[in-house]
C-alpha cells in the first residue's frame, strides 16, 4: 500500500497539538512549525497529484481492514487536485496571516489552522460516507475557532450564528446516514455505489429521502439557493485570513455533492432517475441571481465580496447539476478559479480595510498610502471573480457554456450565468471606483497638522510581505489561465474517471490482494 | 415498541425545531441538545429494533443477534454532539458578555458589517 496518501491528515494531526501544547507562548516558533508543516503537506500533495495522473484509482485500508468492513481513503485525480488546491491556498493564507500580525490577535490560530486542513484532507479523500461526516465535523470545530478568531462583540454574534446553522446541517447529515444505512446495511461509498444500483425501483423510497436529505446537507456547506443565509454574514465578519480560507470551505460542499450524487446516487441509478440534477439546477440558478443582486446592492465592501462567493457557487452549480463528465470538468475547472479569486479579493480588502478610516463601507474618502498599487490588485482580482479576460475566470465561464450547450436547461443557464456576470461586473465596477477612483478627485484629507504629523498618523504602507499573498494568488489566476490546457485536460480526466463509477467500486473492492 | 421510538423521535425532533427557532440562544442550544438525542435514537434504531439479541454473530446456529454497527455510529455521534454543544455554549457565553444580551439575530446594519465596528462609525 501506498502509505502517502494518508499523510496529508496524519501530518497536521500530529502538528496541531504539538503547536497548541508546546508552542503556544512563542509565535515565532508556532508561525516557523506551521509554515513547515504547510509546505512539508503542500509538497505532498503535489507528489499526490502526480501519482494519480496515471489514472489509477489507489485505495488505503486503515487498518489494513478490508472494505466495506474497515475504513478506505481513495486517492484519484479529483481528490489529489482538491488537496493540492488546500495545500496551496493555506500557504498563501499562512503567509498572509503572519505577514499582517493577523495570527497574534488571539490564541491558537496555528494549531486551529492545522486542524481545519487536517478535516479538509480527510474529507478530500475518505471513502466512507460516516467518515465523511467525522471530518466534517472536525473541519468544522476548527473553522468556529478560526471564524471567532481576534473576539469583537459582531464576530462572536456572526460566529453563533454560523455554529447554530452547521450544528443544524450536522444533525441533517447523520439523519440522512442513518436513512441510507437502515436502507442499504452499508456506508462504504463504493459499497453503497453497488447496493443502490441493485435497488429494486419499489424500495426507492428511503434512498431518494436519504439523497436529497444529503444533497440539503452538502448545499449548506456549499451555500447553495435556499440554505445560503448564513455564508454573508460570516465571510464578512471573520477575520480576512479566515475568510480567504473559508473559500475552500464551500468548495468541500461542491467536492461532496460532486462525489457522493455521481459515484452513488449518479443519474445511471435507476431508482433516483436524475432527481439530484433536477432540484440542483434551480437552486444553483436561484443562488447565482442571490450572489449577483447582493454585489449590486452591497454597501460594504467585506458583504460585496461575500455574495460575489455565492455568485460563483452558483455559476459553478450550474454545470455541476448538469451531470455529465464535460460540465463536471468545467465545473471543476471553475472551482479551482474561483477559490483563488475569492481568496485574493478577501486578502486584499484587508489590506485596503484596515487603512481606511471609514472601514470597509464603500463611501469615498481622501486616498490611502498606495492607492494605486491597491486599485490595480483590485482591478485585478475583480476580473478575475467576474469572469473577463484574460484571467482564469472567463476561460472557466466559457468553459461552463460550451459544457451546457446540449443540455435542455442550455437557455436558462446562458442567460442566468451572462446576465449574473454582467450584474456582478458592475456591482464591482461601482465598489472599485468609490473606492479607488473617487477618493482621488477628494484629494488629501484637509488637515492643521504639519506634515510630519500627518505621517505619524497615516497608517503605514504595506510591506512587500503583506501584498505578495494577493499578489501570488492573482499569479496563479494567471498561471490558470496561459495554462488551461494542461489543467482542463487533468480536470477532464479526472471527472471521466468520477463518473466511470465501476472503476471507482472495482478499487475499493475488489483488492483482494492485501498488503 | 416501533410506535414508542418512532414517536419519541419524532417528538424530541419537532421540539428541536421549535427550539431552534426561538430568538434566544439559550432556546436554541437546547432545541439543537433535542435534535442530537432525537438522531441518536433514530441512529440507534437504523439496525432494526432487537430486544435479548447479543451484538455478535452466534458461532453455533442461532441466527439473532442486533446490527453492532449503528451502536459504534451512536457513541461517534454522541461524543461529537456532546462536544459541539460544549464549544456552542462556550461561543454563546462568549457573545452573551460582549452584547449583554443572548439575541440569535444581529441588527441588519451591524449584521454585515466589519466586525467590532458600529455601522457608520
Amino acid at each position: 500500500m501506498n502509505h502517502w496518501i494518508i499523510a496529508p491528515v496524519v501530518l497536521p494531526a500530529i502538528l496541531a497539538p504539538v503547536i497548541a501544547f508546546v508552542m503556544r507562548h512563542d509565535i515565532t516558533l508556532a508561525r516557523a512549525a506551521s509554515f513547515a508543516g504547510t509546505i512539508t503537506l503542500a509538497a505532498i500533495c503535489i507528489g499526490l497529484t502526480v501519482t494519480a495522473a496515471g489514472g489509477e484509482t489507489v485505495s488505503y485500508a486503515l487498518g489494513n481492514w478490508p472494505a466495506p468492513f474497515g475504513i478506505v481513503l481513495v486517492l484519484d485525480r479529483l481528490s489529489a487536485v482538491m488537496l493540492l488546491l488546500t495545500a496551496l491556498l493555506a500557504l498563501i493564507v499562512l503567509l498572509h496571516a503572519a505577514a499582517t500580525g493577523w495570527d497574534a490577535r488571539g490564541r491558537h490560530f496555528h494549531a486551529l489552522f492545522q486542524f481545519q486542513l487536517m478535516g479538509i484532507c480527510g474529507a478530500f479523500l475518505t471513502g466512507d460516507a460516516f467518515n465523511l461526516f467525522v471530518f466534517f465535523e472536525v473541519l468544522l470545530i476548527a473553522s468556529y475557532g478560526l471564524m471567532i478568531h481576534g473576539g469583537g462583540r459582531v464576530r462572536l454574534q456572526a460566529g453563533l450564528q454560523y455554529v447554530v446553522m452547521n450544528l443544524a446541517g450536522s444533525t441533517l447529515f447523520l439523519f440522512a446516514l442513518g436513512t441510507l444505512y437502515a436502507a442499504t446495511g452499508t456506508l462504504n461509498i463504493a459499497d453503497l455505489a453497488e447496493k443502490v444500483r441493485a435497488l429494486p425501483v419499489e424500495d426507492a423510497a428511503l434512498v431518494r429521502s436519504a439523497a436529497m436529505m444529503l444533497m440539503i446537507v452538502f448545499a449548506i456547506k456549499a451555500a447553495l439557493f435556499p440554505v445560503q443565509f448564513w455564508l454573508p454574514g460570516t465571510y464578512a465578519n471573520a477575520p480576512a485570513p479566515v475568510a480567504a480560507l473559508f473559500a475552500i470551505m464551500t468548495k468541500v460542499g461542491a467536492y461532496a455533492i460532486v462525489r457522493v450524487h455521481s459515484v452513488v446516487f449518479g443519474p445511471d441509478v435507476p431508482v433516483l432517475a436524475g432527481l439530484p440534477g433536477t432540484w440542483l439546477m434551480p437552486a444553483a440558478l436561484v443562488t447565482l441571481a442571490v450572489g449577483a443582486i447582493g454585489v449590486l446592492g452591497a454597501r460594504r465592501l467585506m458583504p460585496l465580496l461575500s455574495f460575489s462567493v455565492v455568485g460563483s457557487m452558483g455559476t459553478m452549480m450550474i454545470a455541476v447539476a448538469a451531470f455529465t463528465p464535460q460540465a463536471t470538468s468545467a465545473a471543476l475547472y471553475y472551482l479551482v478559479h474561483s477559490t483563488f479569486s475569492a481568496a485574493a479579493l478577501f486578502l486584499l480588502a484587508d489590506l485596503v480595510v484596515s487603512r481606511r478610516d471609514t472601514g470597509d463601507l464603500l463611501r469615498p474618502q481622501s486616498p490611502t498610502v498606495q492607492n494605486g498599487l491597491f486599485a490595480a490588485l483590485f482591478f485585478a482580482g475583480a476580473i478575475g471573480m467576474v469572469g473577463m479576460p484574460p484571467l482564469s475566470g472567463f476561460l472557466g465561464k466559457l468553459l461552463i457554456l460550451d459544457a451546457m450547450r446540449d443540455t435542455p436547461e442550455m437557455a436558462i443557464a446562458f442567460v442566468a450565468i451572462l446576465l449574473g456576470s454582467l450584474l456582478m461586473l458592475v456591482g464591482f465596477a461601482r465598489a472599485g471606483s468609490i473606492l479607488f477612483w473617487k477618493s482621488t478627485a477628494i484629494g488629501p484629507a484637509p488637515t492643521d497638522a504639519t506634515a510630519d504629523e500627518v505621517a505619524a498618523e497615516s497608517p503605514e504602507p504595506a510591506r512587500f510581505l503583506e501584498v505578495a499573498p494577493t499578489a501570488a494568488a492573482l499569479a496563479l489566476l494567471a498561471g490558470l489561465a496561459v495554462f488551461a490546457g494542461p489543467v482542463s485536460g487533468y480536470l477532464g480526466a479526472a471527472s471521466w474517471q468520477l463518473f466511470d463509477s465501476s472503476g471507482y467500486v472495482a478499487a475499493v473492492l475488489g483488492q483482494d490482494e492485501e498488503g | 415498541m416501533e410506535l414508542l421510538v418512532a414517536s419519541s423521535v419524532g417528538v424530541l425532533t419537532a421540539g428541536g425545531v421549535y427550539l431552534i427557532l426561538r430568538l434566544r440562544a439559550f432556546a436554541v442550544i437546547l432545541g439543537l441538545a433535542l435534535l442530537s438525542y432525537a438522531v441518536n435514537v433514530f441512529l440507534f434504531s437504523t439496525g432494526r429494533l432487537m430486544v435479548n439479541a447479543p451484538p455478535i454473530l452466534q458461532k453455533y446456529g442461532d441466527a439473532s443477534y442486533t446490527d453492532p454497527l449503528p451502536q459504534a455510529l451512536v457513541l461517534t455521534a454522541i461524543v461529537i454532539s456532546f462536544g459541539m454543544t460544549a464549544v456552542l455554549v462556550m461561543i454563546a457565553l462568549g457573545a452573551f458578555l460582549e452584547a449583554d444580551h443572548d439575541r440569535i439575530d444581529m441588527d441588519d446594519d451591524t449584521a454585515t458589517g466589519p466586525a467590532g465596528e458600529e455601522p457608520g462609525a
